[in-house]
């Protein structure tokens, strides 16, 4: 609390100074305003992530305890299971990824024009922040509710039409990418929905007037502009299925080879020392992948940009 | 990197509308009706059936609201619950003070540190919170490793106290940046802060009390809109809580869920429900004072 108030203090100090004259002091001040935000991410963010991937390479000797460097844990994750772990997780984000970016547009699209939908527009905005950001736990126990074992669409099909799902399980890697993309479609409408809206209509009355057709309006106009905020979305919706965890943990327990799931297991077994290494490996090579991707999507980015200008 | 996160966190503020045609052209796009109807039912079916699942009364046959007036006196709910809305609480509190003023000196002082503090507050929405927690517990292990007895060890456990867990409100408020820090960033953009300020010292306010009667009022929206998303995320966040092993309102819902799976359904659904409607709430609000501006 106290920081806080500190924080509030010397912001404004800081701005003490009339705005239009600023003097060096009064730079420095303002400077010294903004030191409580670059205190905080370094020591709640940058720390925990820095410590990760320095105690990744430190193994706990079994006999003695003795800590020694090693890069024993390392190796591990890149063979068997935990190999496995991580294609089964880059699979999944990847393929729910790109659906979510599909079908997501195609909602966004649809939304922008229908006719008289502004209640349309603001239902589906503000149902897609719920369900994009605040989901996770209350997601998964309703798909449980609907196609569950026990569930509401999977009695009436028992009952009444004598079928099951058709072989179609909720706590497969199927289900669970239906599940995903419960609240990766959302995040895809959010995200692009302000850069539809930027489209300028006249940019396509333009393209009709000079006789384009509609294929040629997004291949030459649409396209390119949205290129890089659709890029920009599929790698957030990538990102946010890679890290998914709670959905996973509600539905499938254990069962299915995903990074998350075994990260959970490597920290909850106090049976195997050096679990608690092997969990740190493992998250590092979670933040080394996103960092990968993050490092790919600016590469792309700078590409279009260069293309577009 | 910027416009990865455009959307995100406007939840609350659905823009404005522009003038987008409505469908005049050749073929007017059944496939647009087509698209709606399918994601809709995609998107309806689950929370119906979750509905239905909760209020049917499979003894007597109908309709029954017993599971959900039975949540208040579960075992364990009234604790969780309390626990979370008090961790929302201080999570909204702290990241209040902690961005407001670095947003607004942002906005008037250091525009050349935008960048940066923008870059820094999107980092949590691509890093993975398992990966983050991960490294937090490794870092708390020090205090019984290698600060044993001294002032700092004690400090790390009084963040761990299972009552009311500090150590979660701090990862939250990190959780919760790039989603305050925008809603913020966008009510300081569209208020015009440099006029607004300048006039208030112009006329002979005090830089505190430009703040307090000049910069707030005029964040009134966004700060609203910032501290709703930082209190549903904390009601609904899971991850952290379960890894550093505390029980909060989402692990309590697991919890229960092998022994009462209805119950669980239930204040699902009911949580999805209230999310829903006040964020609803708050986006009207938002467009209420919009157009009373531009009147």
């Amino acid at each position: 609390m106290e920081r806080g108030d500190l924080r509030l203090s010397t912001a404004s100090t800081s701005t003490a100074a009339p705005a239009p004259r600023r003097g060096r002091r009064g730079g420095a001040l303002a400077a010294l305003g903004a030191l409580p935000f670059f205190l905080y991410v370094g020591v709640f963010l940058l720390l925990p992530v820095g410590v990760l991937g320095v105690e990744a390479f430190r193994a706990t000797d079994p006999v003695s305890f003795d800590e020694s460097w090693s890069t024993g844990s390392i190796t591990a994750i890149t063979e068997g299971a935990y190999r496995r772990a991580y294609l089964g997780s880059l699979q999944l984000s990847a393929i729910t990824a790109v659906l979510g970016t599909i079908l997501g547009l195609a909602l966004s699209v649809a939304i922008l024009r229908a006719k008289r939908g502004r209640l349309l527009r603001r239902l589906t905005l503000t149902a897609s922040g719920v369900l994009a950001n605040f989901g996770g736990i209350p997601l998964a126990f309703a798909f449980i509710a609907t196609i569950g074992t026990q569930g509401v669409v999977t009695a009436l099909l028992q009952d009444t039409f004598g079928l099951g799902l058709g072989g179609f399980s909720l706590y497969s890697m199927t289900g669970l990418a239906l599940v995903y993309l419960y609240f990766l479609i959302p995040l895809m409408v959010l995200t692009i929905t302000p850069a539809l809206e930027a489209l300028r209509p006249q940019w396509r009355e333009a393209a009709d007037n000079l006789g384009a057709s509609g294929w040629q309006y997004w291949r030459y106009v649409g396209g390119p502009v949205l290129a890089p905020p659709v890029i920009g979305a599929t790698m957030l919706l990538f990102a946010s299925a890679f890290a998914a965890y709670a959905t996973a943990r509600a539905l499938v327990g254990s069962s299915i080879p995903l990074v998350t799931l075994q990260i959970a297991d490597a920290l909850s077994s106090n049976v195997v020392v050096g679990s608690e290494s092997l969990g740190k490996a493992l998250a590092l090579g979670m933040v080394v992948l996103i960092g990968l991707v993050m490092l790919f999507y600016a590469w792309v980015q700078r590409r279009t940009q260069r293309w577009l200008s | 990197m910027t416009s990865l996160a455009t959307g995100v966190t406007g939840a609350g503020s659905v823009a404005p509308e522009t003038p987008v045609r409505a469908g005049r052209r050749r073929g007017t796009g059944a496939w647009r009706y087509a698209v709606l109807l399918l994601l809709g039912l995609y998107f309806v079916v689950p929370i119906a059936a979750s509905v239905w699942f909760t209020i049917r009364d499979r003894v007597r046959g109908g309709v029954t609201l017993e599971h959900y007036i039975a949540i208040p006196g579960s075992e364990g709910f009234a604790e969780a619950f309390t626990r979370s809305l008090g961790l929302a609480g201080l999570t909204v509190v702290l990241s209040l003070l902690l961005m407001v003023p670095t947003v607004v000196l942002v906005e008037l002082r250091l525009p050349r540190l935008r960048t940066t503090v923008e870059l820094l507050t999107l980092l949590p929405l691509v890093l993975p919170p398992i990966a983050l927690v991960v490294g937090v517990r490794s870092v708390l292990a020090w205090a019984p490793d290698y600060f044993l007895n001294t002032p700092l060890a004690e400090a790390f456990f009084a963040l761990q106290e299972p009552a009311l867990p500090w150590i979660l409100v701090l990862m939250y408020v990190v959780l919760a940046l790039p989603f305050v820090y925008r809603a913020l960033d966008a009510g300081v953009r569209g208020a015009d802060l440099k006029t607004l300020t300048e006039a208030g010292r112009n006329l002979g306010a005090s830089w505190p009390r430009v703040l307090v009667s000049v910069v707030l009022p005029a964040l009134r929206t966004s700060v609203l809109n910032a501290s709703f998303l930082a209190f549903a995320l904390v009601m609904g966040e899971y991850t952290i809580a379960a890894i550093l092993g505390f029980e909060t309102f989402p692990t309590w819902i697991v919890r229960v869920s092998g022994s009462q799976p209805v119950l669980s359904v239930a204040v699902s659904v009911l949580s999805l429900l209230v999310t829903w409607v006040l964020l609803m709430m708050i986006s009207a609000l938002d467009r209420r004072r919009g157009t009373k501006e531009t009147a």
